[in-house]
C-alpha cells in the first residue's frame, strides 16, 4: 500500500467576478501521507479554506477548478463523477468547519446529524452509530456524552459544538479531516480544550489532517509540517520545528514580526490628575440577568485600558453603560469629573460628542450605500455644523490622517475597499466627531495580523497627536501586550483584577488571569503538551470552564 | 414551553383585537354605501313615508353607534340579525306577523358550507402541487425543468380568473366533454358528484394561487443553499435531494407556511368571479347579490366572516412559523 494519500499537483483554482475568472489558487503542490497532519497557513485571502475544500473535490459556487490534479487515494477528484465523490465525503474525507454554530443544522439534533453520514453510506446502522457517537463524545471529553448528543445545537456551547463537530466527522473513520479554522470563533480557554481533544482523537485514529488556520501559534501545537500560502502561492512548506526555528522567506518572518509590536510605556498617572472617563460602581441588567456587578476602572488622558475577558464577561456590555445605551441600574459614569446621565437619549450633544465608538465588525457598520465622504461627513455635519466646502476640507483632513488619500478614496463605497480600509474608515468616523474617548471594541479580531498591527499603528498615533484617551474591548492578549497601558480582567460581568500593563504581566495574578495568560497559544510546538500536563488530564475536560454562551 | 405558550396567547389577543378593529371599519363602510335598502326595494314609485316605515321597521333610523353595538352583540352571539331582503315587512304589506323572517345566519350557512368545500379542493390539489413543484425547482433550479414550471406558473397567475375558467371550460367542458362547466351544486347530491361538479372552478383556483406558493418555496430554499450547514450536508457527501428535503426546508418553512396561509384565505375570500362564472352557489355570489340591494345585514356578516378566515389562517401560520423555529420548542 502506498504511504501517499493525497497529491495535489500544479492545483490552478480560479473565482468568478462581475463575468470575469481570477485565479484564486495559482498552482499549488500538497503531499500528504497517511496519519500526517499538515498545516495551511496565510492571511484571509490567501486561498486556504479553497484549498482545503479542493482537497475533497469540493468547490463552492462560482468557483472552478481550472487546472492540476487532486490525487485521494488514487482516485482523481478532479474529473469523479459527482456520485463518485459523493461515496467520498463524509465517509472517507470529513470536514470541520469554522463556526459549529453555523454548520449544525439548527433544526436537527445533533446526534440526528452525527449518525446521517455512516447511515447514508452503509458504514453503520443507526443505533451501532448511536453507541459509537457517545464514545466520540466521551474521548473528545465531552460533559454529559450520553445526553449532549440529544440536545439542539442552539443548546450547547461554542466549544462543545465544534467538538461534537470534529466527532461527527468521525463518524465514519475517515482517512483525511480538513480542519478550517476549528478554534477561531472560540475563547482561548476553550481553545485549548477543543485543541487538546483534536490532537488526541487525530492521533488515536492515525487519521491525517489539514489544519487550516491564520493563527501560528496553534498551527504550531496541531501541525507535523505547515505550509505557508500568501495569495494563492505556495511561500515555503517545513516541518514545524525548522518552520518556527529558521524561516527561509521574508514573508513568513513577517508573520512572526507582528507578534513583536510593542508601545513603549508611559509615565506613571498622577494621582491628581480627573480621569477623562470614570466608572464607578456600575451594575447592570438585560431583563432580569444581570450582566455586571459593581465594575469600577478609570481612564485617563492619552491613555488606553484594554477590557479583557472571554465572550460573556460583559466587556461590551460596560462600553454600552458608558455610551448610554444601557443605562445601568445601579453606579454613575462621570466624564471629566462630571456626572453623564445614564440614558444617552438625556446626553447633550456635547457629551455625545466627546465619545465615539469603532466597532469589531466594520463591514455592518458602516452603510453600504453611502460613500466614504458621506459617511465620514455625516458626524462633522452633525456635532461640527460644518457644510459644503468647510466639510469637504474636514473628511479629507481626516481621510488624510488615516493614511488613505481623500483623492482615491473619497467617492468610493465600502464595498470597494479592504477589511482594513473599512476599518480606518470606522476610525476616522469616530474621529470626525473631535472626541476625546474613543471606545474600540475588538477592533482587530476580524482582521489579519499585519493589517491589525497597521490599525494598532494607526490608533497609537493618534492617541499621541490627539491625546485620545481609548478603551479597547479585546480577548485577545497579544494585543493587550501590543497597545494597553493598562489592563482590566472581567469575567462573569465583574472585574478580577486591575493595573498597569506591567504589572498584569508579571505574577502574582488573580488565578483567572492567571488561566487566561496561561491559554494564550506559544510558538513552542511543545507548549500544549507542556501545559496539558502542568495542569493534568482530568482537570481539561470536565473542569467546567466552558460556559452556555 | 413558557415562551411559545406566551408567544401563543399574545397572537391570539392581537388576533381578536384585529377582528374587532375590522368590524368598525366593516360597519362604517358599509354604512357609508350610497343609497340604502328602502330606497332601492321601494323603486321609483316609493313615497317618503314608505320609506320612513321600512326605515324605523329595519332599526335604520337608530344611531350609527346604538346599531352598531346591537350587531356586534349580536355577531358575538353568533346572531347576525335577519336579512332585509327576506324580511316580512310588516307596515309596508299591512300583516303584522314577523314570524316569515330568515335569519342571516341561516341564510348563510349553506353558502359558506360550499364555499368552504370549494376552497378544501382546491387546497388539496393546490398546496401538495406546489410544494412540490417549489421544492424540484429548487433541486434543479436553472434547469430547464425549472424555467418551464416558472414560466407556466407566472402565466397563469398572470392571466386574469375568467380567462383562465373560460379556457378550462372550453378545453375540459366543450372541446372534451369530461367535466360540467355549471357546477350547481345543491343540497342532497352524493359526495362524487358534488366533487365532479366542483373539480373545474376547483383548478381554475389552483391555478391562480399555485404560482405564488411554488416560488416562495423555490425561493426560501434556495436563499438558505448558501449557508454553512447546507454546505456541511454535502461535505457529508449526502445526495442532493436529502440536502433539500432534510436540511433546508425545515428551516425554510416559516416563509412558506405563511404565503401558504395567505393563499387559502384568498381561496376562501377572493373566489367571487370564479363562482359567478361556474355559477357556483357559494359566499361571494351572496356577498355581491347582497351588496347590490344594500341588504346591510347580510353583507356584513360576508365581510366579517372573510375577515375572520384571514385572521384565522394568519393567525396559524404565524404560530406554526414560531412552531418551526427550534429555539423557541427547545429552550435552554
Amino acid at each position: 500500500m502506498s504511504d501517499a494519500l493525497l497529491t495535489i499537483r500544479d492545483l490552478r483554482i480560479e473565482g468568478r467576478s462581475d463575468e470575469t475568472w481570477m485565479p484564486i489558487i495559482k498552482g499549488v503542490n500538497l503531499d500528504l501521507r497517511r496519519g500526517e497532519v499538515l498545516g495551511l497557513i496565510g492571511e484571509s485571502g490567501a486561498g486556504k479554506s479553497t484549498l482545503g475544500l479542493a482537497a475533497m473535490g469540493y468547490t463552492r459556487d462560482g468557483v472552478r477548478i481550472s487546472g492540476g490534479s487532486v490525487t485521494f487515494d488514487g482516485i482523481d477528484l478532479v474529473n469523479a463523477s459527482a456520485d463518485d465523490k459523493r461515496n467520498l465525503l463524509g465517509k472517507r474525507i470529513a470536514y470541520v468547519a469554522q463556526s459549529a454554530a453555523a454548520s449544525f443544522n439548527p433544526a436537527h439534533k445533533i446526534i440526528d446529524q452525527h449518525t446521517e453520514g455512516p447511515v447514508q453510506h452503509d458504514v453503520m446502522r443507526r443505533d451501532e452509530s448511536e453507541l459509537d457517537a457517545v464514545e466520540l463524545y466521551r474521548r473528545l471529553r465531552l460533559p454529559t456524552p450520553d445526553e449532549i448528543g440529544f440536545r439542539y445545537p442552539h443548546q450547547v456551547s461554542g466549544g462543545q459544538l465544534q467538538r461534537a463537530m470534529t466527532a461527527m466527522a468521525m463518524s465514519c473513520r475517515p482517512d483525511l479531516i480538513i480542519f478550517d479554522e476549528p478554534t477561531t470563533a472560540l475563547d482561548v480557554t476553550t481553545q485549548i480544550e477543543v485543541l487538546s481533544a483534536i490532537r488526541d482523537i487525530v492521533e488515536q485514529f492515525n487519521t491525517a489532517a489539514i489544519y487550516i488556520t491564520h493563527d501560528l501559534a496553534v498551527v504550531a501545537q496541531m501541525a507535523d509540517r505547515i505550509k505557508v500560502l500568501l495569495r494563492g502561492e505556495e511561500v515555503e512548506e517545513a516541518d514545524t520545528r525548522t518552520m518556527l526555528d529558521t524561516p527561509k522567506e521574508d514573508y513568513t518572518r513577517s508573520l512572526w514580526a507582528v507578534r513583536a509590536y510593542e508601545r513603549p510605556a508611559k509615565p506613571a498617572i498622577l494621582k491628581k490628575d480627573t480621569p477623562v472617563i470614570s466608572v464607578s460602581g456600575i451594575t447592570a441588567s438585560y431583563g432580569t440577568t444581570k450582566v455586571l456587578e459593581d465594575v469600577s476602572f478609570d481612564i485617563h488622558e492619552g491613555r488606553t485600558v484594554a477590557v479583557v475577558g472571554e465572550s460573556g464577561s460583559g466587556k461590551s456590555t460596560a462600553a454600552r453603560c458608558i455610551t448610554g445605551l444601557l443605562p445601568p441600574i445601579l453606579g454613575e459614569i462621570k466624564f471629566r469629573g462630571e456626572v453623564l446621565p445614564p440614558n444617552y437619549r438625556k446626553r447633550t450633544r456635547s457629551q455625545l460628542r466627546e465619545i465615539q465608538m469603532i466597532y469589531q465588525i466594520a463591514d455592518t457598520a458602516l452603510n453600504p450605500r453611502k460613500t466614504v465622504g458621506d459617511i465620514i461627513g455625516r458626524p462633522i455635519q452633525f456635532y461640527g455644523g460644518l457644510r459644503g466646502r468647510a466639510k469637504r476640507k474636514r473628511v479629507e483632513e481626516l481621510l488624510d490622517q488615516i493614511e488613505m488619500p481623500a483623492s482615491e478614496y473619497f467617492d468610493r463605497l465600502p464595498s470597494e475597499l479592504s477589511g482594513g480600509q473599512k476599518q480606518r474608515i470606522g476610525i476616522a468616523r469616530a474621529l470626525a466627531a473631535e472626541p476625546s474617548f474613543i471606545i474600540c471594541d475588538e477592533v482587530t479580531s476580524a482582521l489579519d495580523q499585519l493589517v491589525a498591527e497597521g490599525i494598532l499603528r494607526l490608533l497609537a498615533r493618534l492617541q499621541d497627536e490627539l491625546s485620545l484617551s481609548y478603551m479597547f474591548i479585546t480577548h485577545d492578549l497579544a494585543t493587550v501586550r501590543a497597545i494597553a497601558d493598562e489592563v482590566v480582567v472581567m469575567k462573569n460581568g465583574r472585574v478580577v483584577e486591575q493595573g498597569a500593563k506591567s504589572e498584569m504581566f508579571r505574577p502574582p495574578h488573580h488565578p483567572y488571569t492567571d488561566l487566561l495568560l496561561a491559554s494564550v497559544p506559544e510558538m513552542d510546538p511543545d507548549w500544549l503538551s507542556k501545559l496539558l500536563e502542568e495542569r493534568g488530564r482530568e482537570d481539561i475536560g470536565d473542569a467546567g470552564m466552558e460556559k452556555m454562551d | 414551553m413558557g415562551t411559545v405558550a406566551k408567544i401563543i396567547a399574545q397572537r391570539l389577543g392581537l388576533g381578536i383585537l384585529t377582528l374587532f378593529i375590522v368590524s368598525i371599519v366593516i360597519f362604517t363602510a358599509v354604512n357609508m354605501l350610497p343609497g340604502d335598502f328602502a330606497e332601492s326595494i321601494l323603486g321609483q314609485g316609493a313615497t317618503p313615508e314608505a320609506v320612513a316605515a321600512i326605515r324605523r321597521d329595519l332599526g335604520l333610523d337608530q344611531s350609527p353607534v346604538s346599531r352598531y353595538f346591537d350587531w356586534l352583540g349580536g355577531a358575538v352571539r353568533g346572531d347576525f340579525g335577519s336579512s332585509f331582503a327576506q324580511a316580512n315587512f310588516a307596515s309596508f304589506t299591512g300583516s303584522d306577523s314577523g314570524s316569515g323572517l330568515t335569519s342571516v345566519a341561516q341564510q348563510i350557512a349553506p353558502r359558506f358550507a360550499n364555499t368552504m368545500f370549494l376552497a378544501s379542493v382546491a387546497a388539496i390539489i393546490a398546496v401538495p402541487l406546489s410544494l412540490t413543484l417549489g421544492v424540484l425547482a429548487a433541486l434543479f433550479r436553472n434547469s430547464v425543468f425549472d424555467r418551464v414550471v416558472n414560466i407556466a406558473t407566472l402565466s397563469s397567475i398572470s392571466s386574469p380568473e375568467f380567462f383562465l375558467a373560460y379556457v378550462l371550460i372550453l378545453v375540459f367542458a366543450v372541446l372534451n366533454p369530461w367535466l360540467p362547466s355549471l357546477s350547481n351544486i345543491y343540497e342532497g347530491m352524493s359526495f362524487p358528484e358534488r366533487l365532479e361538479k366542483t373539480l373545474l372552478p376547483a383548478l381554475t383556483l389552483t391555478l391562480v394561487v399555485t404560482a405564488h406558493m411554488m416560488r416562495m418555496t423555490r425561493a426560501a430554499i434556495i436563499n438558505l443553499l448558501a449557508s454553512p450547514y447546507i454546505e456541511m450536508a454535502r461535505l457529508k457527501g449526502l445526495s442532493p435531494m436529502r440536502v433539500i428535503l432534510r436540511h433546508a426546508l425545515p428551516n425554510a418553512l416559516a416563509p412558506i407556511v405563511n404565503v401558504v396561509a395567505l393563499n387559502l384565505a384568498y381561496l376562501i375570500t377572493g373566489v367571487v368571479v370564479v363562482e359567478v362564472v361556474f355559477v357556483y352557489p357559494g359566499i361571494g355570489q351572496l356577498f355581491v347579490d347582497s351588496v347590490k340591494i344594500r341588504d346591510i345585514p347580510v353583507v356584513q356578516a360576508c365581510c366579517l366572516i372573510f375577515a375572520a378566515a384571514y385572521i384565522l389562517l394568519n393567525l396559524t401560520a404565524d404560530i406554526l412559523s414560531i412552531l418551526s423555529n427550534p429555539r423557541l420548542r427547545h429552550p435552554r
